[in-house]
């Protein structure tokens, strides 16, 4: 899309003002997806398997169904038998229904079985307890390494896409290959080559709110849910797949969401009320506790990596190769092709190859978290560089600058990079205090670089003007982090109207078009984009207005700071028109005025970040504590600050607790051994320090004002930079995430 | 005639060449001509590809145009978090 | 299971409810009282987002039973504003942009009032600890700590 209007000086784009549903929030009036209730509503509760992997011989559930509290038990059978299995991604639909409801196999530990609605909550839970399921248990795998061995179980033949060189096992779903150059001549020429592995262990997305629904569908095929997701659309073409029904015939309303960070952009309990609902002819209530969430949500992959890089003396990176290979659940979609192309994707490389594989293993269904994929191969390939610039005695800063990728390289994964901020965040890093600041006995510093692809995505915007010149902005991606400020900023910076006078609301599916899933740091770009598009719509209507009501040409009119004026002297000498005196009589002079824009916009524009951490290891326990963390990211340009300040700090504590403390533990039968947020230890208040943020600006040119996605990018350095810092405190290189105390005095050991 | 960049591991569906010509001025017709001469690629343009353009990803358009003598690369379809 | 007759006092105000003993006091709060400013995000009291006040002690409200709410005072972030007057906390949160999603704000406000009672002038380490029982993923607490610390610094001046 042309891009002429570019604007670079503004009135309200990165200012602070306060967010718009910031008293709802602080209040507790907000309503969240558990918040909702119906006349007549019932409670649901989902009976999960035990096993990691079994046969479902049969279900019995006619006590349950005999119990005078239980209004309806769904299985399978009472969800549409449409969705057809095909092989890798091509069979989305497919995967996500029998991962919201098992078919013939149960395939991990807490997959859906049945589900019941009864008149309590209560009532509900207790009723699972007279479903009677007889299961025939099968061999199961968890490890990513394992589940690609010759005589690992099969979890599903045929689910291999065509990508998947002959000769693999079958639980190898999707091969990625990519890069240009000679590798090996790229090694020969290098003064040093390193060779290693890496692990790194799954994670959840770890969203406060868990997953919760308010369903209710008639026999008439006509619905209504109410649940907290990432986007509505999707889970309206989703469940309305699911249950056989039209999706225009189902009304989805996203509520306010507790946390996504991937995770709320699939569905998982959204089909099973409704069927639940259809089959009772009541509402029903589906809430997940804590460990429904661990077990059968989320996570991200777990990963295996090898990684070569070859560097000459004075820094220049010869040669790279990364094979990474992604477990991903029991379905199809791990993104091992996405670590493949992020990892190297910070470097100018002559010489570069990687592999990705999509490995399926006896785990819940594997769900996006924050830059999917990347995070991983970050941290094996600048775990590399960090033990390249030690060996060679070069500083990672500098190394990093020389090799870094800038307008004009070709990425590692084929295209030539437009404008990009990396070299700006480096030459930051460098720049700031805390890279000069001095480390004590025992600290370490370490760094990292990140690459993230960000998104565009359907998207659909309205804004509609009222009498008194105020506006409301309907946009259809729910607002995770405070995105309702940035886009009444966007919009009044077009319109010229107080901040205040704006309006946002989330629409509901029935009142907007298709809008994407708030993901792929798309939402500041794209419906930011859409807002301002919509609002310019609305501002050549504006104009056209004021013309009629000075008798001038519709074209003699322009916009100049909330007011219609005259284009040039010829037009005709009158007073600026203020916005609100067209609105006043906008009824006569041809209707109601709004703003429209759809469209899925093409220019996203990838970001880059570098973190700078610095650790303290304790010797004795072994347990690393973070004592300074400086995050320098490109956000093209902030439109809130607060709220990208506040990306970048959460996807660093976030990328903390993945790299210290957080992982599923698997016990050899298979099941979740840490399901409560007891033993999956997220990162708290007393963990952390201040996360100090730098913001670099360098403008997107997809984007009218210049925005970059900011979301995800800040949690791909985090893994690499802290395990850097850790091995140079500790002395030893780590090499498996979490780098959790008996890791680290295991590696303290066997270091002497 | 675009000269059309796989991603490596497409190869094998394309008879090992790793750069297809084609006559194509939008990415619509673009993926159409890459079935068109090997139609084996059907199966991971329907699993979902993007197309760079002059390092511009294109994600899901059909319709974005392609000047005369632009780098185009075929990549995998992203997705988010 | 026959239900008990419970009547407490909830942010100043009488009320009763039947519940089943094996209810919890957050869904009491939440599914009888309408009160659902209280939230649930883990159901084992390690997240906190169910802070409530007990006799002006601050619990979890998942860890407590509705019946052992007999007679008892409780405040619930509903009665943390007088009025249409926010408290400094709140306002403070809104000015730092302390909240992203805001799902766990509700349980903050309510134990970082809780400190800010006991402890009008708490060092950053002792605000840390004392919030160390509410998880927030979105923020990385950076913004949480200075709204709070910035609260208890005002509050001190007009004192």
């Amino acid at each position: 899309m042309a891009l002429d209007d570019r604007k670079s000086e503004f009135n309200f784009v990165g200012t602070r003002p306060d967010r718009p549903d910031g008293l709802d929030k602080v209040t507790g009036r907000a309503k969240f997806g558990a918040d909702a209730y119906a006349p007549g509503m019932l409670h649901g509760a989902i009976l999960r398997s035990p096993h990691a992997h079994a046969r479902i011989i049969k279900i019995d559930a006619s006590k349950a169904e005999a119990h005078k509290d239980v209004k309806a038990v769904v299985t399978r059978a009472d969800f549409s038998d449409k969705p057809e299995f095909k092989p890798g991604l091509e069979g989305e639909f497919w995967n996500v229904l029998e991962n919201v409801m098992a078919g013939e196999k149960a395939l991990y530990d807490g997959h859906a079985i049945a589900a019941v609605a009864a008149t309590s909550a209560l009532a509900a839970r207790d009723a699972l307890k007279l479903i009677e399921v007889e299961y025939e248990v099968l061999p199961h795998v968890t490890d990513v390494d394992k589940a690609m061995a010759p005589d690992a179980p099969v979890i599903r033949e045929g689910a291999a896409d065509y990508s998947v060189p002959a000769g693999m096992h079958p639980n190898v779903v999707r091969y990625h290959e990519s890069g240009h150059g000679e590798v090996e001549a790229g090694f020969a020429e290098a003064d040093l080559v390193i060779e290693d592995s890496f692990a790194t262990e799954a994670t959840h997305q770890g969203y406060i709110e868990p997953h919760a629904c308010l369903a209710m569908l008639g026999n008439d095929g006509k619905g209504e849910l109410w649940c907290t997701t990432q986007g509505h659309w999707y889970a309206q073409k989703y469940c309305a797949a699911a249950l056989g029904i039209e999706t225009a015939q189902l009304r989805v309303t996203a509520s306010e969401i507790g946390g996504g960070f991937g995770g709320k952009t699939t569905v998982f309990i959204e089909p099973v009320a409704l069927a639940l609902s259809r089959k009772a002819n009541r509402p029903v209530k589906l809430v997940m506790s804590r460990s429904e969430v661990f077990r059968a949500t989320g996570p991200t992959s777990s990963a295996s990596m090898d990684i070569k890089i070859g560097m000459k003396k004075d820094g220049t990176i010869t040669g790279a190769q990364g094979i990474f290979r992604l477990q991903g659940g029991a379905f199809p979609g791990a993104p091992g092709d996405m670590t493949a192309m992020c990892g190297f994707a910070p470097y100018n490389l002559t010489n570069v190859r990687q592999v990705g594989y999509d490995v399926m293993a006896n785990r819940p269904k594997q769900a996006a978290y924050r830059a999917p994929g990347a995070p991983m191969g970050a941290f094996a390939v600048e775990s590399v560089i960090d033990e390249l610039c030690k060996k060679l005695g070069l500083d990672p800063i500098d190394v990093r600058l020389k090799n870094a990728a800038h307008e004009g390289t070709k990425a590692n994964y084929g295209p030539t990079y437009e404008r990009i901020g990396l070299v700006e965040t480096l030459e930051a890093a460098k720049a700031h205090p805390h890279y000069a600041a001095p480390l004590k006995p025992g600290q370490g510093r370490g760094i990292s670089c990140g690459f993230w692809f960000n998104h565009g995505g359907e998207t659909s915007v309205s804004l509609a003007l009222s009498e008194d010149g105020s506006a409301q902005l309907m946009v259809g991606t729910p607002d995770i982090g405070g995105s309702r400020a940035s886009m009444a900023l966007m919009a009044a910076e077009v319109l010229g109207i107080p901040y205040e006078n704006i309006r946002v609301t989330i629409a509901d599916t029935a009142t907007l078009g298709y809008n994407d899933v708030s993901h792929g740091s798309r939402v500041t770009y794209a419906s930011g984009l859409a807002t301002i598009k919509a609002a310019k719509h609305a501002v050549e209507k504006l104009c056209e207005r004021a013309a009629v009501k000075w008798g001038i040409p519709g074209d003699a009119v322009k916009w100049e700071d909330g007011c219609a004026v005259p284009s040039g002297p010829n037009a005709g000498d009158f007073d600026p028109m203020p916005l609100a005196d067209i609105t006043a009589d906008m009824g006569a002079t041809g209707g109601p005025i709004s703003g429209h824009f759809e469209a899925t916009p093409e220019g996203a524009g990838v970001s880059f970040g570098t973190h700078i951490v610095d650790a303290e290891v304790d010797p004795e326990t072994g347990k690393t504590s973070v004592i300074r963390y400086t995050v320098i990211q490109d956000a093209g340009k902030a439109i809130h600050p607060d709220y990208v300040e506040g990306q970048f700090q959460g996807g660093a504590a976030q990328g903390i607790g993945w790299a210290l403390n957080e992982e599923y533990v698997y016990g050899e039968d298979g099941r979740l051994q840490n399901s409560i947020f007891l033993d999956y230890r997220i990162p708290v208040a007393s963990d952390l320090p201040m996360i100090d943020t730098v913001i670099v600006e360098v403008p997107n040119p997809g984007h009218p004002f210049g925005v970059r996605g900011v979301g995800e990018t800040g949690i791909v350095p985090p893994l690499a930079a802290i395990a850097n810092a850790v091995s140079n405190a500790a002395g030893v290189r780590m090499r498996q995430l979490p780098m959790s105390p008996p890791r680290i005095l295991a590696a303290l050991k066997e270091n002497g | 005639m675009v000269e059309v960049h796989l991603w490596s591991g497409l190869r094998s569906l394309t008879g090992g060449q790793q750069v297809v010509e084609v006559q194509a001025a939008t990415t619509g017709a673009l993926l159409r001509e890459l079935v068109r001469a090997h139609p084996q690629l059907q199966g991971p343009i329907d699993a979902g590809v993007s197309i760079a353009i002059n390092g511009r990803i294109i994600a899901s358009g059909l319709a974005e145009p392609i000047p005369e003598g632009s780098e185009v690369y075929l990549m995998q379809r992203l997705r988010g978090g | 299971m026959s239900k008990f007759h419970v009547s407490t006092q909830v942010n100043g105000d009488a009320v009763e409810f039947l519940c089943d003993p094996r209810e919890t006091l957050l869904d009491c709060l939440r599914d009888k009282l309408n009160l659902t400013g209280t939230k649930e995000g883990c159901g084992t009291g390690d997240c906190g987002a169910c802070s409530v006040t007990v006799e002006g002690r601050l619990v979890c409200s998942c860890l407590m039973l509705g019946v052992e709410a007999e007679g008892k005072q409780i405040e619930t972030v509903e009665g943390i504003a007088d009025g249409d007057m926010l408290h400094p906390l709140q306002k403070k949160f809104i000015e730092y942009a302390a909240l992203q999603c805001g799902v766990c704000t509700p349980g903050i406000l309510v134990a970082a009032k809780s400190l800010l009672e006991k402890n009008p002038n708490p060092t950053e380490e002792e605000t840390r600890y004392w919030l160390a029982g509410n998880l927030c993923r979105c923020t990385g607490y950076d913004k949480i700590i200075r709204a709070v610390m910035d609260t208890a610094a005002e509050l001190r001046e007009a004192s």
